[in-house]
């Protein structure tokens, strides 16, 4: 079975999801006897192609609308690609830019699509659904499929280095119709803590309540020398800035320790923060995923455990 | 301008997620549902577009356990229109909901369909992107940003790191909302009562078209949680305590 990786890359460099993917795709290729296929879209971009050397074949598509990412100058292209290269699996990345191409391509090539996933096999795809507490495996039927894969669920090295297969250059679609124009792309604002650069992070989630009570963990980040992070419902909520967000639309820390106050652990936070080298979490739940990946969790109330600490320090 | 705004109920993930005796699907008797919080953030948008441009928004849902409870918070929030799709079955893949909702909304004025970027079961892809290419349509998602002028919706895209990339995008077109531009409001029980008694619900047949999701779930786990944490037990002082003497051994000077 062919299986195609899609490739991510990003301000010219192959994201590491990309070498996961490859590292997944050669195994399973090798183990159906079929081609592992990268495809790679951009714009003068032909340097990045020796990054996927892992793949038997890689094919390149240029494109001055490759330039940025472009969920529909990138969607029309796969669509005319793809089903040239007999795929039996089509590997996407689950990332905001892969979130934009893999259901499009399931309804554009009629090929079903099984999202979130951090297992495969040639005849299984599993989702990590609600919120990471429970795991969905899929049966693949005969026939191709699209797997949308989340970040962090392969072993990227896996996919590094390889062979050494030309790289085929096909001609772009006709993108005179397009609707969706890149204007710019813009980076965070600084100014603000960098929490990408903290021994200490205090991180609160959706168990704050309000914004209001920020203030408490606020104070124990003072007293501890470090800085207040948070999960993605705390931004989108305006509470805290962007510069504050840990996770997979976040930052990715890696602070010695890490103080989980009220934070339930989805996939998308993981993440941001599996690298800390200490994980403390506070939760009511008993059953909050986080508690699967801390080092040391407590059950009791952030509002008693959290004003404590600030106490006792 | 016409704003739709597709939403749905997801269970609950406060609560405890129990699975089937058959291991393949969600033991939904004591279930809880409340609406995606993506698409709170989507109505929320599309009301403060309204606010700020003057739109009709209208709400569309499939039928499902209380959403017409949902439906009238939404027209409590100023929602104009309240649509139901009906006839569609329970539990839909995204695939099936996204035919049936294009096949209504395609026959709707509309110029812009906000949805949120994803939900916690969609297990075969994202609703918004589905609904686009069912309709032929473009699309952008996980968008934290919408403002229009003229036939043009100027949208943020949010990467990781905090990264945004801007986008145009001509009408009509599909945006997954992230984040609205502001916390989606909050209305009393007793305007979502004024609501009920005030507003009507469209009920409209939809027709899935003989789409699926194209795979079937052979099972359903909880994932295994690794070593799992080292638990803290006590009054809240000795965990407290604890916790410090942790903070300690990892060589931070407090």
């Amino acid at each position: 079975m062919n299986i195609i990786v899609i490739a991510e890359h990003f301000k010219n460099s192959i994201e590491d999801i990309t070498f996961e993917m490859l590292g997944k795709g050669k195994e399973l290729a090798g183990a159906t006897g079929g081609q592992l296929i990268a495809v790679l879209l951009g714009n003068d971009a032909k340097a990045l192609a020796d990054n996927l050397r892992a793949a038997a074949r890689i094919v390149y598509c240029d494109s001055p609308h490759f330039a940025e990412f472009n969920p529909e100058a990138y969607g029309k292209a796969l669509a005319a690609i793809v089903p040239g290269l007999s795929p039996g699996m089509i590997l996407v990345a689950n990332t905001s830019a892969g979130m934009d191409l893999a259901a499009g391509l399931s309804v554009d090539l009629g090929i079903p699509l099984v999202a979130y996933a951090n297992a495969i096999t040639a005849g299984s795809a599993t989702s990590q659904l609600y919120g990471g507490k429970v795991n969905v495996e899929s049966a693949l039927a005969a026939g191709p499929v699209i797997i949308a894969v989340l970040p962090g669920s392969f072993a990227a090295d896996a996919g590094k280095g390889g062979g050494a297969p030309a790289v085929e250059a096909v001609a772009a679609p006709d993108f005179s119709s397009l609707k969706t124009r890149f204007n710019k792309r813009m980076e965070p604002e600084s100014g603000d803590v960098d929490i990408t650069q903290q021994d200490v992070l205090v991180s609160v989630g959706r168990g704050i309540q309000n914004e209001e009570n920020l203030a408490i963990v606020q104070a124990l980040a003072d007293k501890l020398g470090g800085a207040l992070a948070s999960s993605r419902p705390i931004v989108d909520n305006k509470w805290l800035p962007k510069t504050r967000q840990v996770g997979k639309s976040g930052l990715k820390v890696k602070p010695k320790v890490y103080l989980a106050v009220g934070i339930s652990g989805a996939p998308e936070h993981w993440e941001g923060m599996k690298d800390a080298e200490c994980i403390i979490a506070i939760n009511v739940d008993p059953k909050a995923p986080i508690f699967g990946f801390a080092h040391y969790g407590t059950t009791a109330d952030l509002f008693d455990v959290v004003p404590a600490i600030t106490a006792a320090i | 301008m016409n704003i739709i705004v597709s939403i749905k109920q997801v269970p609950d993930l406060v609560e405890e997620l129990e699975i089937a005796a058959s291991g393949k699907e969600l033991n939904r008797e004591w279930l809880k549902y409340k609406i995606n919080e993506f698409d709170d953030h989507a109505l929320e948008e599309a009301l403060c577009l309204k606010e700020t441009l003057g739109a009709t928004v209208t709400v569309i849902a499939l039928d499902g356990e209380d959403i017409d409870k949902v439906l009238f918070t939404a027209a409590a929030k100023e929602a104009d229109k309240l649509v139901k799709v009906t006839g569609v079955g329970d539990n839909p893949s995204s695939h099936e909901a996204a035919k049936a909702l294009a096949g209504v909304i395609s026959g709707m004025p509309c110029d812009l369909i906000l949805t949120g970027v994803q939900a916690a079961d969609d297990r075969d892809g994202q609703l918004g992107v589905l609904l686009a290419h069912y309709l032929g349509v473009p699309h952008v998602s996980v968008v934290t940003g919408v403002s229009v002028a003229g036939n043009t919706a100027t949208v943020h895209k949010e990467y990781g790191g905090g990264v945004i990339a801007e986008f145009e995008v001509s009408l009509p077109a599909v945006l997954g909302i992230q984040a609205a531009r502001q916390t989606p409001r909050y209305v009393p029980v007793a305007r979502v009562r004024q609501a009920m008694r005030a507003a009507t619900i469209d009920e409209v047949g939809g027709n899935t078209g003989g789409v699926s999701a194209g795979t079937s779930i052979s099972r359903m786990f909880k994932p295994e949680s690794g070593a799992g944490a080292q638990m803290l037990e006590g009054a809240p002082a000795d965990i407290a305590a604890k916790i410090v003497g942790i903070i300690r051994e990892k060589g931070i000077k407090v």
